[in-house]
């Protein structure tokens, strides 16, 4: 079962756990399984389908450029981040 | 505003424009002339891009009126290089990997032209003195300096 | 991904010269202020004068009036949109700030924020019509201090603003547009097991990037709708992007013409006089040009965040880091959008530390709208952080290239925001600085050493590359990453690596937005990365093709031919051809070879860690700091043109000199920028500095074909803090403000004598 890190601003809605266990073999069904276990979260984290352009995925510490699509391994570490760039 | 009729030469050429009294010397070689290798990078006299030398003197062109050229011997960039190719200081600023952006590099083979007509021999802190009115932001300094004193070194040698 | 064999490579690791380099010395390539146009006007930009205002009125009419001038534009120019969210590559931006900051609407929220464009027939017309047009305004008082736009009961800036935290809208009005926090295992459990801790707060001036060349735009508005742009950008493609939102106009109808670029690092992504050109052309019917004028470019482009920096650290009793807390706060400027994100991110990445906390702000004030500068937020963070280290190190009497060692990150290590760092080189350079020589030169009277780390991630991002064969067996390498440092050379040296052709047998070109795939920014330290592994995938189809190619010549099955060494070869007889001789064939076996690359790296970006020795000599009577050396260490994964990367490294450092030492923009109580040109914003000059020694790492970055690891970045991040640990090393005197100008430095040597 996929490991998620949980942003600090969201660990209101896990009862303040910053790891959690989901399921799923996708971002996509990952994040479903959070909004079960912890309703009100994927909307933080998506909107229209796609991840929020504010926030970066990384799986198993590779930030992905797949965003919902993106496969995640039973043993995976999901984390989610600001989204950042350079100059 | 009535224009000035100037006759000058330029990198060994026999040239002549009209430009207003208002005008500098970098603006008219640059928007007149065609000659868009001296680069404009501050326009009060602080970044040297638009180094050139006239009459034998290094000048800031954008603190130089044009009409201020009348009978007067300029060299650009444009100059620097001979029917035999690259002069020392191109070659030598392309071996050292002395530019990045490039944009400063016309100011600086101009500035170093002058400073080894004068000085055939200088050292690195005469080099470095000599330059300090030409503002580099990509390279800091090394591999200019570098390539100035290894053109030097290849100019007394003949070659 | 297998990085291949590093041991016998021909052209990687060489120092060919560049192909833009003959241009570039005698004056003939073209910059974007170089651009001539047929019927070409020259345009001019009104800026505000107050820092902060409302915009009551603007009458334009007499600058049109007057004779030359061929338009004038305003924000009333841009077509109605309505407001939204944007995602250009770079962030998430809102659509009104970002029209605004090319062209004023309702209020100046800058000293210098654009307000009307005018464009004649020669450049000082403009000018003079600037002076005919009448702006009315409503002045408002001014904040142009972070804390003090923190506060509450601080000016607003804009009042619909309000503080998000990772994109949720907190609903509360403020000069705080963007919180956020990262918590990696228990602080207080840290803290509490520490027997050591040290916190310390910093502050660090507004800085500009310091390009030579000043901000430029030619824009064609033909009748068609067709609109061509020339300009000097790092990146052709989000400049298109841009306007295309700004103007509300198709991309499809938008091409831009990326000329020589005259110096970026990242000041040059956002657009500012490209729409305002645009604008103009269509309003005259004419190519008009803009050029900044040097006090534009300081008080109307994007200099990096200000900031406000309080770090505390902890070790135990043998020196391991247990705790790490950072509170940041940036100066976005006008409008939001300081690199938060990059700060809270690299402010603790080169150390193992198990519990930390970092909280980052981004806040806006009135100055103007920050753009990235080399490494964005990570030198403010680092001032800091190295600093603490370093006392830290002293007081448990550690060497402190000793202890940053003994607390290295490194692969397997956790970083504060919860991402696990793959293979890095964070020690290796850390070493490299302890084995150089200059580590061990005895220092004189009134002298002193101080080291210090820093790192940047770098990025991935998109690229596409086009390959075609000549009957010679050259290759022209079409890409779209313009080239601001030599990179148009990186990138052909790994096409040429592969096949085993030479440098100078590959003609690279920058192109337009038109000829090539799209390309993202030159920025972020990626283009020798993402472009030069898009030439190596082009790199790879033109060998596929040529093998077919070879067979279908020798009449035998494909699989029966492979590549090696240079040459075509039919396994089990002899037949064989060089590159060379099988591109004069090619048009026998089916005309012409094209490759193409295109990629978004999804994995494998490798981070880079830069470190520095500096010895300096301190006058006590002036304050003034000598700069005796300069070391940078840095980890390049696989230098591809060793030259090049050392011109990162010393070109990084130098502007880190000029951040630790003297630049800053320095602003009156009406927020004006007080030193808006060369003479005043003093950046160093050639007599200022040493030599800049340079030692290139090489832990190869298991993620790329040729191990790369971005290195345009990083060079900056570590000196102000390698500089001030220098100084107290010099002195006894910890300087936490950034200029450590002389004043200061004699200021802290008189309250360190007065104890």
């Amino acid at each position: 079962m996929p490991l998620v890190w949980i942003p600090t601003q969201f660990q209101r809605f896990t009862g303040g756990k910053s790891q959690v266990q989901a399921e799923g073999a996708t971002v996509r069904e990952v994040i479903e399984s959070l909004e079960a276990a912890y309703p009100g979260i994927r909307e933080r984290l998506c909107e229209e389908g796609r991840v929020r352009p504010e926030i970066a995925v990384a799986v198993d510490s590779e930030i992905t450029t797949e965003g919902m699509r993106a496969r995640v391994g039973p043993e995976s570490e999901v984390t989610f981040l600001p989204a950042i760039a350079g100059g | 505003m009535s224009k000035v009729h100037v006759q000058t030469k330029i990198n060994g050429e026999e040239v002549e424009f009209l430009c207003e009294p208002r005008q500098s010397l970098l603006e008219v070689l640059r928007e007149t002339l065609g000659f868009t290798g001296t680069k404009e990078g501050c326009n009060d006299g602080n970044c040297g891009a638009c180094s050139a030398i006239v009459d034998g003197a290094l000048v800031n062109s954008c603190l130089m009126l044009a009409v201020e050229a009348q009978g007067k011997e300029i060299t650009t960039v444009e100059g620097l290089a001979g029917p035999e190719g690259l002069h020392p200081l191109q070659r030598k600023f392309l071996e050292h990997a002395s530019l990045q952006c490039g944009i400063c590099t016309p100011g600086f083979l101009v500035a170093s032209k002058a400073l080894l007509d004068q000085n055939p021999n200088p050292t690195e802190h005469q080099v470095r003195h000599w330059l300090a009115g030409n503002l580099c932001r990509c390279t800091g300094y090394d591999k200019i300096v570098r390539a100035v004193l290894d053109a030097a070194q290849t100019l007394r040698a003949g070659a | 991904m297998t990085t291949t064999n590093g041991a016998n490579y021909k052209v990687i690791g060489t120092r060919p010269i560049r192909h833009d380099g003959t241009d570039k010395v005698v004056g003939r390539a073209v910059y974007g202020g170089d651009v001539r146009l047929p019927g070409m006007l020259y345009g001019q930009v009104l800026r505000s004068p107050h820092a902060h205002a409302r915009i009551r009125r603007i009458d334009t009419s007499k600058a049109a009036a007057l004779p030359g001038v061929r338009a004038v534009v305003t924000a009333g120019d841009l077509p109605a949109v309505a407001d939204k969210r944007m995602d250009l590559g770079e962030g998430v931006v809102s659509l009104k700030y970002l029209r605004d900051n090319i062209l004023a609407s309702d209020k100046a929220v800058y000293k210098g924020q654009p307000v009307a464009g005018v464009a004649a027939v020669d450049l000082h017309t403009a000018e003079e019509a600037l002076a005919l047009i009448v702006v009315e305004y409503e002045v408002l008082p001014p904040v142009v201090e972070v804390r003090q736009a923190m506060k509450e009961g601080a000016p607003l800036l804009h009042e619909t603003l309000t503080t998000k935290e990772l994109g949720e809208d907190t609903k509360k009005k403020s000069n705080v547009a963007s919180h956020l926090r990262h918590v990696l295992g228990d602080l207080a459990a840290g803290f509490a097991g520490a027997a050591v801790v040290v916190e310390r707060e910093f502050n660090t001036a507004t800085v500009h990037q310091g390009y030579i060349e000043p901000q430029n735009a030619t824009a064609m508005w033909s009748l068609d709708g067709q609109l061509t742009i020339w300009t000097s950008t790092q990146g052709a493609f989000t400049a298109r992007d841009q306007v295309a939102a700004v103007l509300d106009h198709p991309v499809s109808k938008i091409k831009v013409v990326p000329q020589e670029i005259g110096g970026g690092f990242g000041g040059k992504i956002p657009v500012y006089l490209e729409p305002v050109a645009a604008l103009l052309s269509r309003k005259s019917g004419h190519p008009v040009k803009l050029i900044m004028t040097r006090s534009d470019v300081f008080q109307s482009t994007g200099p990096t965040p200000g900031s406000y920096v309080r770090v505390k650290m902890g070790v135990d009793q043998s020196g391991k880091l247990v705790a790490a807390e950072a509170y940041m706060a940036f100066e976005a400027g006008g409008f939001p959008g300081a690199e938060i994100g990059a700060g809270a991110m690299c402010v603790f990445s080169c150390y193992d530390v198990p519990n930390a906390q970092v909280d980052v702000y981004d806040v806006v004030v009135n100055k103007p709208k920050s753009a990235p500068y080399r490494a964005p937020c990570a030198p403010q963070a680092a001032f800091a952080v190295e600093a603490v280290v370093d006392e830290l190190a002293e007081k448990l009497g550690q060497d402190p290239i000793d202890f940053r060692l003994k607390n290295a990150a490194k692969e397997g290590t956790r970083r504060v925001d919860g991402v696990v760092f793959p293979r890095i080189g964070c020690a290796e350079t850390l070493q490299a600085l302890k084995d150089h020589p200059n580590y061990k030169i005895p220092l004189g009277p009134n002298q002193g050493r101080g080291v210090a780390i820093g790192y940047w991630f770098n990025i991935g991002f998109k690229s596409s590359v086009s390959a075609s064969v000549n009957e010679d067996g050259t290759v022209n390498l079409v890409e779209g990453s313009t080239d601001i440092g030599g990179s148009r050379a990186s990138i052909a040296m790994q096409f040429a690596e592969v096949l085993g052709l030479a440098a100078e047998d590959i003609n690279p070109a920058v192109v337009d937005t038109n000829s090539i795939g799209y390309t993202d920014v030159t920025g972020g330290s990626r283009v020798t990365y993402a472009t030069g592994w898009a030439a190596y995938e082009a790199a790879q189809d033109v060998k596929a093709q040529m093998i077919l190619r070879a067979a279908v010549l020798w009449e035998v099955p494909a699989d029966q031919v492979e590549f090696s060494e240079g040459s075509f070869i039919h396994k089990g007889s002899d037949k064989k051809l060089s590159f060379k001789e099988l591109a004069a064939k090619l048009d026998d076996t089916g005309g012409p070879v094209v490759g193409k690359g295109n990629v978004k790296p999804n994995s494998g970006v490798g981070g880079s860690f830069a470190a520095n020795i500096v010895d300096v000599e301190v006058d006590p009577e002036t304050g003034k700091v000598q700069v005796l050396r300069f070391t940078v260490a840095q980890d390049a994964g696989k230098a591809i043109h060793p030259s090049y990367v050392e011109g990162q490294m010393q070109g990084g450092s130098v502007q880190g000199i000029g951040w630790a030492l003297n630049e800053e923009y320095y602003y009156t109580e009406r927020g004006e920028m007080a030193n808006a040109s060369y003479l005043d914003y003093r950046i160093p000059t050639s007599l200022d500095l040493p030599m800049i020694d340079t030692v290139i790492v090489e832990v190869p970055n298991p993620g790329h074909p040729f191990g790369v690891r971005g290195v345009g970045e990083a060079p900056i991040v570590p000196p102000m803090a390698a500089v001030a640990n220098a100084i107290y090393g010099a002195t006894g005197a910890r300087l936490n403000e950034l200029p450590m100008r002389p004043d200061r430095v004699v200021a802290a040597l008189q309250a360190q004598a007065a104890h």
